[in-house]
């Protein structure tokens, strides 16, 4: 079964890989300046061919659009289903952007091996387009895991001094997240078909099926005892990637040694994977055991905020603080979600692009001194806006959309999100406060050490401004953030559907449902927090 | 006995004089005539599978033939072609080897038919004598093979110590089936379910009897505790042999455990279970932590080998039509991406037994990337990472433990799995990541033309199940018209 323009997305998945196996197999490697203009070529195509859906998504139509629907594994209800909402197109059009990005701000840093890092710079964009756009869950699981491959040649191959360690850490971390998510999606699929007789499950008997959108309407039908343990497995898997305090300890390890470029797709895009997972199926899927478990989520959104925006503030390597404030920044992200309401959730989605334009942003930004002096200390520094007075500009304009200013992207999102917090609970938006001040602390402590005051150190002196290429890996961006900060109306246009199936989803849950399961040692304390927000939630 | 039962036996008969021809050609042609011997072991492998297809598929549903001894129905079938495929990739591996090492090749072709032929009867037995034959058959004939390369000590060894342990697990399993005979008297498999369905027992002698057998049979799957011989006879054996021994009888002694357990024994499941669900945990904890010290690649695939066979285990412990495809599928994946990853093993290994330590492996993406490549698939598959066959394996085996409610025995399995990927990834990162001095190693990929066949074929099987499931699990599913079995 096929929609209007569904070839698009099937284009936009396998170009990239069409593209990695075109270098492998008729590109040589000591061609390197073939093998940078086959690259860009390609993401730059994959970007044209995103923009499309932009224009294309129909904001009153049909929830999920551009669907191709293929039997994969029909004897076990497995299909090759893809199809997008404006929440996937949004991250759709981040990823081939930021994918592009990636390509061309590579093309000096990376000096060795070169055939083999665009190869899976390529890889890495199947599988996280692949993501966005499977509506299967097997097909998702497969796209979610494709990811973590190349991901580790990426910081294993071309990271710091700790790579190798750094590398197998995030492939572990991720991988165990994701095996139990794979168990939740198997407990799912059994209720909806034939059931789990030894353990007194029955099953609703369906065909069985792991189409998402088919499982979506029998999500209220799923006892909540049942729902408490899947959404446990998916919440492992989605909390490491996204990272939740307090999984986030392979996040500052991954980033550090990644190269620029790694850095930029992992906080701009595979970050973004786990919110991603939480609100296109934890929230509607779950709908009884997402209201139940608000609270504890809330707790360990404002930990993260504020717990890694004070560990930033520690930070003597300027990457490790972009890291670190990755892990405050998410932390708004999943608060904003967890609100469970409207304002709340257009907030987090918006920030979720928020924050892959302006880290990533602040990567290519660190990475580019990087490349100019091999020290990313704050305090080798000092002055430097002397020297390099765009580069000094642009660093500015990024740090103040990070910090969320009024009229850049930063500011639209996390006001909704203290909005979304506000409504649910007054002092989840007094936490969030506080870690948007302590925000502005360390990126306006950081800037001022590296770029105002003398310019003491001798190698500064010497510093090299932006050339025109190393500008456009920024401009885009800087337009973007603009843009969402003055106009955010078409992006959250685009969203609104799946802001609206969400909500409508969790309205279904039914908040008056005894909580028969055991509840954990570490959730007793919040546990009547749940029955409030629940019966908040009821009325 | 009418001779028209005999006509689904061709294969078999073909077979039997096919290793008689191989072994008297190998003493009439010795060394020279190892490259004609090879080819005629090959092709006589090909036309029993074109036998098997012409005389050995069931007309519709499934039928025994030889007095009760064998059944000839699609899951012997499925079985039979698997092990024909391994036999074929293992002589192809072997050749090359057995040239560079200076050993002979007819005993060798030899004994890997003599070996099939006894697999091919586990494949379709269902009598408990027939079954016991057919192991004994193949066991005796892998003993000889692991101790082939006879001035190496450790080769002495491991078939020592297989030999020995193997005898006493086939002592063991013996003595379960006449404790079985003894209180139901018959060996006939459909007779011991029709017994069992009519009078469910649950007297002692009987138990002793089934958890004897199966502790027989885990000794053959190497599932732990009864795993010990496994690492050693791996480690020892020539490489070719050991790529031989850890998928074909096991794949084999799958087939013979389900015959039994999930068929006849079906009735008792509730008092088996456990034994199995236990063996199954153990084997993927223990199998999975053990590989994760070993330094020597062959037993640290040894151990990998072990850990699988408790995902496998998985499925029998289902006990369910689910359960019993998934083994068939996982046995399918598992056959070729093991003997793949053996296959560059054998590549790598160049004289006495170097080529075998993980530090061997140092830079090999940039002396040969496409043979880095295919290990990284292989290694993956192993892993058990999509977009690989190994993924859509192990898919199956938990969706069945989850589908019959073993929802923890699941989740020991995917945490186990991700263990496993950071033994598998050691080679992955001396292969790809480690640079400067500590990438040079002494070890040279061999030129072997005929054992980079089998490496690419495994490397093409395994992506293309990953790739494309669909028509590989249709038929594992279509093993599933098994007598006794559903």
């Amino acid at each position: 079964m096929e929609t209007q323009y569904a070839y698009l997305l099937n284009l936009i998945c396998f170009v990239p890989l069409v593209g990695a196996l075109f270098i492998v197999f008729f590109l040589d490697k000591e061609n390197s300046r073939a093998i940078k203009m086959t690259a860009t070529v390609v993401a730059g195509l994959d970007f044209v061919l995103s923009l499309p859906l932009w224009f294309l998504y129909k904001t009153d139509g049909a929830e999920f659009q551009f669907v191709t629907k293929l039997d994969w594994i029909p004897s076990v209800g497995v299909q090759y289903f893809f199809g997008v909402d404006g929440f996937s197109v949004l991250l759709i059009l981040l990823t081939t952007l930021l994918g592009l990005i990636a390509v061309y701000s590579s093309f000096t840093a990376i000096a060795h091996r070169e055939k083999e890092y665009y190869v899976f710079l390529l890889l890495l964009q199947v599988g996280m387009l692949g993501v966005f756009c499977s509506l299967d869950f097997i097909l998702f699981y497969v796209f979610w895991e494709v990811m973590l491959v190349p991901m580790y040649f990426l910081i294993g191959v071309w990271g710091g001094p700790r790579k190798l360690y750094a590398a197998i850490k995030f492939f572990l971390f991720t991988l165990v997240g994701s095996v139990l998510m794979l168990i939740g999606i198997l407990a799912l699929y059994f209720y909806n078909s034939d059931g789990m007789a030894a353990i007194g499950l029955p099953g609703l008997g369906n065909a069985p099926t792991f189409s998402i959108p088919s499982l979506y309407e029998i999500a209220p039908q799923v006892p909540p005892e049942l729902q408490f343990w899947i959404f446990l497995a998916f919440f492992v898997g989605f909390a490491i990637k996204v990272p939740m305090f307090p999984f986030h300890t392979w996040l500052p390890d991954a980033h550090v040694e990644a190269p620029t470029a790694g850095s930029v797709i992992l906080a701009g895009v595979l970050l973004k994977m786990g919110t991603y997972g939480f609100i296109r199926l934890s929230l509607p899927l779950l709908p009884d055991a997402t209201i139940k478990a608000v609270g504890w989520i809330g707790w360990l959104s404002i930990v993260a905020i504020i717990y890694g925006a004070l560990v930033a503030m520690a930070q003597k390597d300027m990457k490790k603080l972009v890291a670190y404030s990755s892990v405050s920044h998410m932390g708004f992200i999943t608060l904003g979600m967890f609100a469970l309401n409207e304002a709340g959730l257009r907030g987090s989605i918006l920030q979720m692009l928020n924050h892959g334009i302006s880290t990533g942003a602040l990567f290519l930004l660190v990475g580019l001194i990087y490349e100019r002096r091999h020290n990313r200390m704050i305090s080798e520094y000092g002055g430097i806006a002397k020297v390099m007075p765009i580069y000094a500009m642009f660093f500015l304009v990024i740090t103040l959309s990070s910090i969320g200013l009024p009229t850049l992207n930063g500011f639209i999102g996390e006001f909704l999100i203290l909005i979304g917090a506000f409504a649910h609970k007054w002092w989840w938006a007094l936490f969030a406060t506080s870690g948007i001040v302590l925000g502005a602390g360390y990126m306006l402590w950081m800037y001022q050490r590296v770029f105002f005051g003398e310019l003491s150190n001798e190698k500064n002196k010497g510093l090299k401004d932006l050339n025109l290429r190393e500008q456009w890996t920024i401009i885009p961006l800087i337009i973007l953030a603009f843009w969402i900060g003055l106009y955010p109306k078409p992006f959250l246009d685009r969203m609104a559907p799946t802001v609206d199936r969400v909500m409508e989803r969790v309205a279904t849950a039914r908040p008056e449902a005894a909580l028969p399961m055991v509840v954990h040692v570490s959730a007793v304390d919040q546990h009547e927090e749940h029955d409030e927000a629940a019966t908040e939630h009821g009325e | 006995m009418p001779l028209e039962q005999f006509v689904p036996f061709i294969p078999e008969i073909f077979l039997a004089i096919a290793s008689f021809v191989l072994l008297v050609g190998g003493i009439g042609l010795g060394r020279r005539g190892m490259r004609p011997l090879a080819l005629g072991a090959v092709g006589s492998l090909v036309v029993t599978g074109i036998l098997v297809w012409l005389f050995g598929r069931p007309a519709g549903e499934p039928e025994v033939i030889l007095g009760g001894m064998l059944a000839i129905d699609t899951f012997a079938v499925f079985f039979k072609l698997l092990v024909l495929a391994s036999a074929i990739l293992t002589i192809m591996l072997a050749t090359g080897f057995l040239e560079r090492f200076r050993y002979g090749g007819g005993e060798f072709f030899a004994l890997i038919l003599t070996a099939t032929l006894g697999m091919f009867v586990m494949a379709s037995g269902v009598n408990l004598v027939s079954l016991y034959v057919g192991l004994e058959l193949m066991a005796l004939s892998s003993y000889v093979l692991v101790g082939y390369c006879k001035l190496e000590v450790k080769s002495n060894e491991g078939a020592v110590k297989y030999f020995v342990l193997g005898a006493m697990s086939s002592g063991i399993l013996l003595y379960g089936i006449s404790l079985v005979y003894g209180s139901l008297g018959t060996l006939d498999l459909m007779e011991i379910k029709t017994a069992l369905v009519a009078a469910p027992q649950d007297n002692l002698v009987l138990m002793l009897g089934i958890v004897l057998m199966a502790f027989g049979m885990l000794f053959k799957v190497a599932a732990v505790p009864f795993h010990v011989w496994s690492p050693d006879a791996y480690e020892g054996a020539p490489t070719p042999v050991t790529a031989f021994i850890s998928v074909a009888p096991k794949a084999a002694a799958f087939a013979m455990f389900l015959r039994i357990f999930a068929g006849a024994f079906s009735p008792e499941i509730d008092h088996w279970r456990s034994v199995i669900w236990l063996a199954a945990a153990m084997t993927m904890i223990f199998g999975n932590i053990a590989a994760l010290s070993q330094d020597n690649v062959k037993r640290m695939l040894a151990y990998s080998s072990i850990a699988h066979a408790g995902y496998a285990l998985m499925g029998v412990v289902a006990g369910t039509a689910y359960g019993t495809w998934s083994v068939l599928m996982y046995m399918l994946v598992y056959t070729f991406m093991n003997i793949g990853a053996f296959g560059l093993v054998v590549l790598l290994e160049t004289r006495g037994y170097a080529g075998e330590t993980v530090k061997d492996w140092a830079g090999l993406s940039k002396k040969a990337p496409a043979a880095a490549a295919g290990m990284l698939i292989l290694l993956l598959a192993l892993a058990g990472i999509p977009p690989t066959g190994g993924f859509m394996s192990k898919l199956y085996v938990f969706a069945a433990a989850i589908n019959a409610g073993y929802i923890w025995l699941a989740v020991i399995g995917v945490l186990m799995s991700a263990v496993s990927l950071y033994y598998y990834f050691r080679i992955v990162v001396q292969m790809y990541l480690v640079e400067g001095e500590e990438a040079e190693s002494g070890a040279e990929l061999v030129r072997d033309r005929w054992a980079e066949g089998v490496v690419l074929v495994s490397v093409l099987v395994v992506m293309a199940i990953g790739v494309y499931p669909a028509p590989f699990v249709g038929w594992a599913q279509g093993g599933l018209n098994a007598l006794g079995l559903m």
